[in-house]
C-alpha cells in the first residue's frame, strides 16, 4: 500500500471520529438541536438542563467511549504481537477477571461480612465499586508481572494467565451462588459494562492513567516489530525480549485495569480492532497500526455509543452487547474479504 | 599462520559447553575449546544429530552460558555484553521459518537496523543505503516492496541473510539455513555465504547437516562427534584423514572418500562386469549397486554388461544369450528376469 494512501486512510478515520463524536453528542434520550449544542461548547447558558446533560453527562460519556476504544485496542494489538496469538486480547492474563473478582467482593460479600464491608463502602462511597475493581485487577497483576519475570517463555505465561482468569472465574462464580438476587443484580449489571458511570472527577483519574499507557506503549514499537520475527531474531538484533514483555505487561495492566475498573469489562473491542487495522491497511507493522487501532478503536467504540442509546426510546443497551452484536459481523465482514489475518498469524 | 597473516573475527578461550544441572554434576558436552575464524573465513560445523552443534552455535552467540571459558568477536567478550552490543558484533539467521506475513521484504531488513536506531527506530540515510547494499547482496533488491509471504522459501532465507548483512556484524551465525530448501536453493545459498564471505571479508560460520556441500564451499569444518570431540581442518584434511568417515560411520551407509558421497550398503548378489566406462558407465554402476550387485571391470564368467553407447543401449550377455534394453530401467527388469 502506497504511503499516500495510507494518510489518507488516517485522515478520514479523524474526519469520522469527528463525525461520530458530533453525533454522540447529538442523540440521546433528550432532544436537544444542534446548533444549541454548539452553543454550550462555546461556554454559553443556553438552559440549565440542556447544559447540565450536555456538558455532564453526554461529553464525558464521549470521550470515555474514546479512550475505552482506544486504549482497549493497543493493549489488545500489544497482547496478540507478544503472544503470537490472533485470539489474545488486553484480558488475556487474566486482568478483567482480577477487576471482576474484587467487584463481585465489594458487592456481594458485604452479606458475609456486613461489618468490615460496610464501613469500607460508606468510607469509599461512589468511588467503592472503582476502588475494588483497581484492587483486584492490581494483585492478578503483580502475581503475573512475577511469573514473567521468572518465565522466559511467552506461552507458558499465556496459560498460566488464563489460568488465574479461570481460578477468579471460579470465585465469583462461588460468590454469585450464594449471594441475594439484589447484589447478584448489580454485579451483572456491572459485567454489562457502562460508559456513563465515568464523571468529571472520575475522568480526572482515568484519563491520564490510561493516556500514560498509551504513551508507553508508543514507545515500544520497535521492539515490537523485532518481536514479529520471533523472539529468537528479535534477541538477534539486540531486542531484550524479557525488558520488552515486562513493559508490554504494564502498559496493558495500566490502561485495561484502569477502563475495567470504571467501566466495567468491555469484551470485543480488543481483540477484534487489531485485526480490522491489519485489514484495512494491509500491514503488520507496528508503526502504523498502533496509531491505526486508536483511531478505529476510538471511532467504533462512538459508534456503539450511538447505537446503543436505542433512538426515540428511553432505554440504554448494555454497553457490551453493543460492541459483540454490531461490531461482530463488521470484524467477520473485513476478515472474510481480506485473509490478511492468516498472512499475519501463518 | 601468523597474526599479521589473518586477523581472528571470533575466538574461544577454553570454552566448554553444556548445561548446568541442579542436582547432579553438570553436563558437559564438549570442554577446552579454543576455536577461531579469521576474516573472510567459511567455517561449517557439521555433525550428527545430537552431538551439541545448537549448542555450540547458542554459546558463541551468548543465548546460552558457557560452563567455562567465554567468546571474543573482535577481542571483546560477548558474555558480559548486553543484547544491544551483542547485535553489533554478531547476527544470527535461524533455521525456523518466519510466522508473519504482511511485513514487506524491505521492513524485515531494515529491522536488521534496530542495534543503530534511535528508541523511534527511525532509519538515517546511511541505514537505508545499508539495507539496500543488503538486498543487493542477496539479489533481491527489485523484491523489496513485495510481502514475505509471496516470497518462496529460498528467498525468504536469502531475506533472513540480508537482514543479517543489514546488521552490518564481523561475525554471521547461521543455524541450518539450507533446512528446508529444496538441492538448488542449497547450493546457491551455499554459494552465496561463501562469496559473501569472501567479498566482504566478515566471518561465517554455519551448521549444517549437508556434508557434501560443506565439504565444496567451506574454508575450514569444525567436525563433532557423538564421543565429544571436535576436529577442525581444512574439508579435504578431514577426508583423508577418515575422521568424516569415523563420524558418520553406520551400519546401513559408508563414506565414500574417493568421490566424497555415502554409498548405501545394500545386500550383496551375484558379480557382474561392466564393460564401458565414462558417464553411462558410472549411472549404470550406480544403478546396479542399488539394486545389491556387486560391480566389477573383471570378466566374472556369470554375467556382463556391454554399454553401446553411440546408441545408448546395454546389452546383457549372460550364459551365451544377449538381451538388448533401451535404458536402465528395462536393464534392471532384463537382470531380473535372465
Amino acid at each position: 500500500m502506497q504511503n499516500k494512501t495510507k494518510i489518507l486512510l488516517f485522515v478520514s478515520l479523524f474526519v469520522l471520529i469527528a463525525v461520530f463524536l458530533i453525533a454522540d453528542l447529538i442523540l440521546g434520550s433528550v432532544k436537544i438541536p444542534s446548533d444549541k449544542i454548539l452553543a454550550i461548547l462555546m461556554g454559553e447558558d443556553v438552559k440549565a438542563s440542556w447544559n447540565y446533560i450536555i456538558l455532564n453527562f453526554r461529553l464525558p460519556k464521549a470521550f470515555t467511549a474514546i479512550l475505552v476504544g482506544a486504549g482497549l485496542s493497543v493493549s489488545g494489538l500489544m497482547m496478540q504481537t507478544l503472544f503470537r496469538n490472533p485470539l489474545a486480547g488486553p484480558y488475556v492474563l487474566g486482568i478483567s477477571s482480577g477487576a471482576s473478582l474484587g467487584v463481585a467482593l465489594m458487592v456481594m460479600a458485604s452479606v458475609l461480612l456486613p461489618g468490615v464491608f460496610g464501613v469500607v463502602y460508606s468510607f469509599l462511597g461512589s468511588w467503592a465499586l472503582v476502588v475494588a475493581a483497581i484492587v483486584g485487577a492490581s494483585i492478578i497483576f503483580v502475581i503475573i508481572g512475577m511469573a514473567s519475570i521468572r518465565i522466559s517463555d511467552s506461552v507458558s505465561l499465556l496459560i498460566i494467565g488464563i489460568m488465574f482468569g479461570s481460578i477468579t472465574g471460579a470465585v465469583v462464580n462461588i460468590l454469585q451462588y450464594f449471594s441475594d438476587p439484589e447484589q447478584l443484580q448489580s454485579f451483572i449489571v456491572w459485567t454489562f459494562g457502562s460508559l456513563s458511570g465515568v464523571a468529571w472527577t472520575e475522568m480526572q483519574l482515568m484519563a491520564p492513567v490510561v493516556v500514560i499507557g498509551l504513551l508507553m506503549s508508543f514507545v515500544l514499537i520497535k521492539p515490537l516489530d523485532a518481536l514479529l520475527l520471533g523472539e529468537n531474531y528479535a534477541r538477534g538484533v539486540g531486542i531484550s525480549v524479557n525488558r520488552t514483555r515486562t513493559w508490554v505487561i504494564i502498559s496493558t495492566a495500566l490502561v485495561a485495569g484502569t477502563l475495567t475498573a470504571f467501566t466495567g469489562p468491555i469484551a470485543f473491542i480488543g481483540v477484534a480492532v487489531p485485526h480490522m487495522a491489519r485489514a484495512i491497511f494491509g500491514t503488520a507493522s507496528h508503526k502504523v497500526l498502533l496509531p491505526a487501532v486508536v483511531l478505529i478503536g476510538a471511532a467504533l467504540m462512538l459508534v456503539c455509543d450511538i447505537l446503543s442509546q436505542v433512538p426515540g426510546n428511553q432505554t440504554t443497551l448494555p454497553i457490551n452487547s453493543v460492541t459483540a452484536i454490531f461490531g461482530g459481523p463488521v470484524v467477520i465482514w473485513v476478515i472474510v474479504r481480506s485473509r490478511s489475518v492468516k498472512a499475519s498469524f501463518s | 599462520m601468523g597474526d599479521n597473516y589473518c586477523k581472528d573475527i571470533l575466538e574461544t578461550e577454553g570454552l566448554a559447553i553444556g548445561y548446568k544441572q541442579k542436582r547432579s554434576e553438570d553436563l558437559c558436552l564438549l570442554s577446552d575449546l579454543n576455536l577461531t575464524i579469521c576474516r573472510g573465513e567459511l567455517v561449517c560445523l557439521l555433525g550428527p544429530n545430537g552431538s551439541g552443534k545448537s549448542t555450540l552455535m547458542r554459546t558463541i552467540a551468548g543465548l546460552q552460558a558457557p560452563l567455562k571459558g567465554k567468546t571474543l568477536v573482535e577481542g571483546k567478550p560477548i558474555r558480559e555484553r548486553n543484547f544491544g552490543e551483542i547485535a553489533r558484533l554478531l547476527s544470527i539467521v535461524l533455521t525456523e521459518r518466519l510466522q508473519v506475513g504482511n511485513l514487506s521484504v524491505y521492513h524485515i531488513v531494515s529491522l536488521g537496523r534496530h542495534p543503530y536506531t534511535s528508541w523511534m527506530g527511525r532509519l538515517s540515510e546511511k541505514d537505508e543505503s545499508m539495507i539496500k547494499w543488503a538486498l543487493e547482496q542477496v539479489g533481491l533488491w527489485q523484491y523489496a516492496n513485495k510481502f514475505i509471504n509471496q516470497l518462496s522459501d529460498g528467498e525468504r532465507q536469502r531475506v533472513m541473510i540480508a537482514k543479517a548483512l543489514a546488521q552490518d556484524t564481523p561475525l554471521i551465525m547461521l543455524d541450518e539455513p539450507t533446512a528446508h530448501l529444496d538441492l538448488p536453493n542449497r547450493v546457491e545459498i551455499m554459494r552465496l555465504l561463501r562469496s559473501l564471505a569472501k567479498e566482504t571479508d566478515k566471518a561465517i560460520l554455519l551448521s549444517t547437516h549437508e556434508l557434501d556441500l560443506a565439504l565444496q564451499a567451506a574454508d575450514l569444518i569444525w567436525l563433532m562427534s557423538k564421543n565429544q570431540d571436535l576436529r577442525i581442518g581444512a574439508p579435504e584434511d578431514l577426508v583423508l584423514s577418515g575422521s568424516i568417515e569415523d563420524t558418520f560411520k553406520n551400519k546401513s551407509f559408508n563414506f565414500d572418500r574417493k568421490s566424497g558421497n555415502f554409498i548405501m550398503n545394500y545386500q550383496k548378489k551375484e558379480t557382474i562386469q561392466v564393460v564401458g566406462n565414462d558417464v553411462m558407465g558410472f549411472w549404470t554402476q550406480r544403478a546396479l549397486s542399488r539394486e545389491g550387485y556387486q560391480v566389477t571391470c573383471e570378466a566374472t564368467g556369470n554375467c556382463a554388461i556391454h554399454l553401446i553407447e553411440d546408441k545408448r543401449e546395454w546389452e546383457i550377455h549372460r550364459n551365451g544369450k544377449i538381451t538388448t534394453c533401451k535404458n536402465i530401467q528395462e536393464l534392471l527388469l532384463g537382470l531380473k528376469s535372465s
